[in-house]
């Protein structure tokens, strides 16, 4: 279902932290049904730029929208459209999973009835882990309690800072395999990430962030993970020039 | 309505977890006998002079449990990024405000009947008539606590020097609710009407509606992180 | 601009002082140190439009994310809570003499002392949040509620004091006030609110080279 309708668009955006240009003029497109991976060093403002997407920082200059609203004007417009998965879980550990769900899909305006809940919880593997505090969880259970909290809100954009971190082999497969469908929806997936292995797989491009710039925008069509690596190192380290 | 709705999970959450991890609430009743004693102690045991400062000593109380105990409000959202999410989460941010100064409100109340009964108790104290005057000026003066420690919580609770920071926050702001509460409760206590400090009564109305009005307008600021 | 206010301020200065100590008659039974009146009332006033501004420009802040609205709130906070303290320090100096001590708890008094604190507490949350646009915000909300407190302060202090009391002593000349004398206030009052906006213009100036320079 490639429509070809741009869901993220980020615009010559520039992010000041003091006197760091942590952004210094980024420009990206995110497509209906693509995920582009989002590669660079540390410190390279890669949380930074989905943070911006995400509506929790402002921009210095320089415009995101996504899904044709601009992140900080209308803000909640592009809330009620996207999800995001990043270092913490966002979760309350003192609450049991469907506890959880009950909240965040309540807190979002979405009907929160048992049965729909417990649906989500058993598409993500967790319907016997339903009335279990979260505070015991894996590391993988609450990406999956997140997912299913997503899936909930239904958004048509996924951000997603270092999604497989963490996870175990069946966790990442299990990932790659709901990214795909979402894709398949429709969805448009921002992701940022440090491996080079097969999480790459899900990305029909990548973009490397250096230099507070996009050094590349390039499809990945065949490239394998040398090549990738290859490609990060040349452009990572002409910035650093 | 979706907004109650909202307001009424974030204040079910709120409660839920306290009641689960008992941090907040246990600390506090302990610290209000503590409080209790040390009155007790400090002020000896002249029953008259005990029973003129009685309500500013109940008040202080009050208030100094409430610095403890809202002060901690938004610490629970520090864990796993739930603060961000609050700030993902579509819809209007004051709901969460109103839940969370429903969730403070509801503890605050609980440990301010308990510690008026034991107050009563210990200091021999005969409520009767005045209660229900009583619980109107609690409840109002409550409010005011909460709002404003609602709106300083949110603002301390990512500084490092929040311990500190929020009490000097606070207690400026709440010298109003202070002088209203203590002086509608000295009139209540001599058995005077109500009526005779409509003025102080309606003064924390006053506050109150100021407070809760600047809560609803500035809280997704702060919460912008 | 700025230095024009900052002259402008030497002429209100200069004229509020022959006004104060030579023009206004001398007290009968205070003496000349009644003429510390002249700076310590209207300090008290310059510092509450201070406030105002600073709120007003606080209220921009958050709608509008300007840094120059930032500052302005945050220089006219600060200098309003240094005309409170000069206000609060000639209260003092003229109360010793005058009614032996140094400090009373009177309405007024204790209105001005609980407003300097709140508005102390509102620099110290400047420098206590490391973060300057987190900062920014967060001064800005205090800002506004410390400012909308100001009135219900005063009632609350006004009636604790008054009410089942007789009326305080501290009031300069209520009733039946000399020409001269009220001549002498508000030339006073202009004198230190032009000296009070050329701090701010100046205090503003500071803050935005701060931000330059960590630029």
């Amino acid at each position: 279902m490639m429509t070809h309708e741009a869901l993220i668009e980020v615009v010559g955006l520039v992010r000041l932290f003091g006197a760091t240009r942590v952004l210094d003029g980024v420009s990206l497109t995110v497509g209906s049904g693509e995920a582009v991976a989002l590669l660079g060093p540390n410190g390279s403002g890669k949380s930074t730029l989905l943070k911006i997407v995400a509506t929790l920082l402002r921009p210095t200059r320089g415009t995101a929208r996504v899904l044709g609203h601009d992140c900080v004007r209308e803000a909640e417009a592009v809330r009620a459209g996207l999800g995001l998965i990043a270092h913490g879980a966002h979760v309350y550990d003192d609450l049991t999973a469907l506890e959880n769900l009950r909240f965040w899909t309540t807190l979002s305006g979405l009907p929160a009835d048992r049965e729909r809940l417990t649906a989500a919880l058993g598409d993500v593997a967790l319907e016997r882990h339903a009335g279990i505090r979260v505070r015991t969880f894996s590391v993988g259970m609450k990406r999956r309690l997140a997912l299913a909290r997503l899936s909930l809100a239904r958004p048509r954009v996924l951000l997603l800072d270092e999604p497989f971190a963490g996870l175990d082999q069946r966790g990442r497969k299990w990932l790659q395999t709901r990214l795909e469908a979402f894709k398949a929806g429709g969805g448009a997936v921002l992701m940022a990430t440090h491996s080079f292995g097969r999480e790459l797989e899900i990305a029909d491009r990548l973009a490397i962030l250096a230099g507070g710039r996009v050094a590349l925008d390039t499809p990945r069509g065949a490239l394998g993970s040398d090549d990738v690596q290859r490609l990060y190192a040349a452009h990572t380290e002409d910035a650093a020039l | 309505m979706r907004y109650a709705r909202r307001a009424l999970i974030v204040a079910w959450k709120d409660l839920v977890v306290e009641r689960r991890s008992k941090e907040t609430l246990n600390a506090l009743l302990f610290f209000s006998l503590a409080l209790l004693f040390v009155f007790q102690f400090t002020l000896g045991p002249d029953r008259e002079r005990l029973a003129a400062v009685l309500p500013g000593v109940l008040w202080l109380g009050f208030i100094l449990s409430g610095v403890l105990g809202l002060g901690r409000t938004f610490l629970v959202e520090r864990d796993n990024d739930c603060w961000e999410a609050l700030l993902l989460a579509p819809g209007d941010k004051s709901a969460v405000y109103v839940g969370k100064l429903a969730a403070s409100l509801a503890l605050m109340l609980v440990v301010e009947a308990i510690v008026l009964a034991l107050f009563t108790l210990f200091f021999n104290v005969d409520l009767g008539p005045a209660l229900p005057g009583l619980a109107l000026v609690i409840v109002l003066g409550t409010l005011g606590i909460a709002a404003v420690g609602a709106l300083f919580a949110a603002m301390t609770a990512q500084v490092r020097t929040r311990e500190l920071l929020f009490p000097v926050l606070l207690l400026p702001v709440l010298v109003p609710v202070l002088l209203g509460t203590v002086k509608a409760t000295e009139a209540l206590l001599l058995r005077e009407p109500l009526a005779s400090v409509a003025h102080w009564w309606q003064l924390l109305v006053a506050a109150d509606v100021v407070y809760v009005v600047a809560g609803l307008l500035t809280f997704d600021v702060l919460l912008e992180g | 601009m700025v230095k024009v206010l900052g002259w402008l301020a030497v002429v209100g200065i200069a004229a509020g002082l022959t006004m104060g100590s030579a023009v206004a008659p001398r007290e009968v039974t205070q003496g000349n140190v009644q003429r510390i009146m002249y700076l310590h009332v209207p300090a008290v006033w310059v510092a509450y439009l201070a406030f105002i501004v600073g709120f007003v420009a606080s209220v921009v802040y958050l709608a509008r994310r300007r840094d120059t609205a930032d500052r302005l709130a945050h220089a006219a906070c600060e200098v309003g809570t240094v005309f409170l303290g000069v206000n609060i320090a000639t209260g003092a100096i003229w109360g010793k003499p005058t009614w032996g001590t140094w400090w009373t708890w009177d309405a007024r008094l204790t209105s001005v002392a609980v407003v300097f604190v709140m508005f102390l507490a509102y620099l110290l949350l400047r420098q206590a949040v490391e973060d300057p646009e987190r900062g920014a915000r967060y001064a800005a909300v205090l800002g506004i509620v410390a400012a909308l407190n100001i009135p219900l302060v005063h009632f609350s202090v006004y009636w604790w004091r008054t009410l089942h009391q007789p009326p305080s002593l501290l009031k300069p000349g209520t009733s039946a006030m000399p020409p001269s004398i009220l001549a002498a206030l508000l030339i006073n009052f202009a004198a230190l609110a032009l000296l009070g906006a050329y701090f701010i213009a100046r205090r503003a100036r500071v803050l935005a080279a701060e931000a330059e320079a960590l630029a």
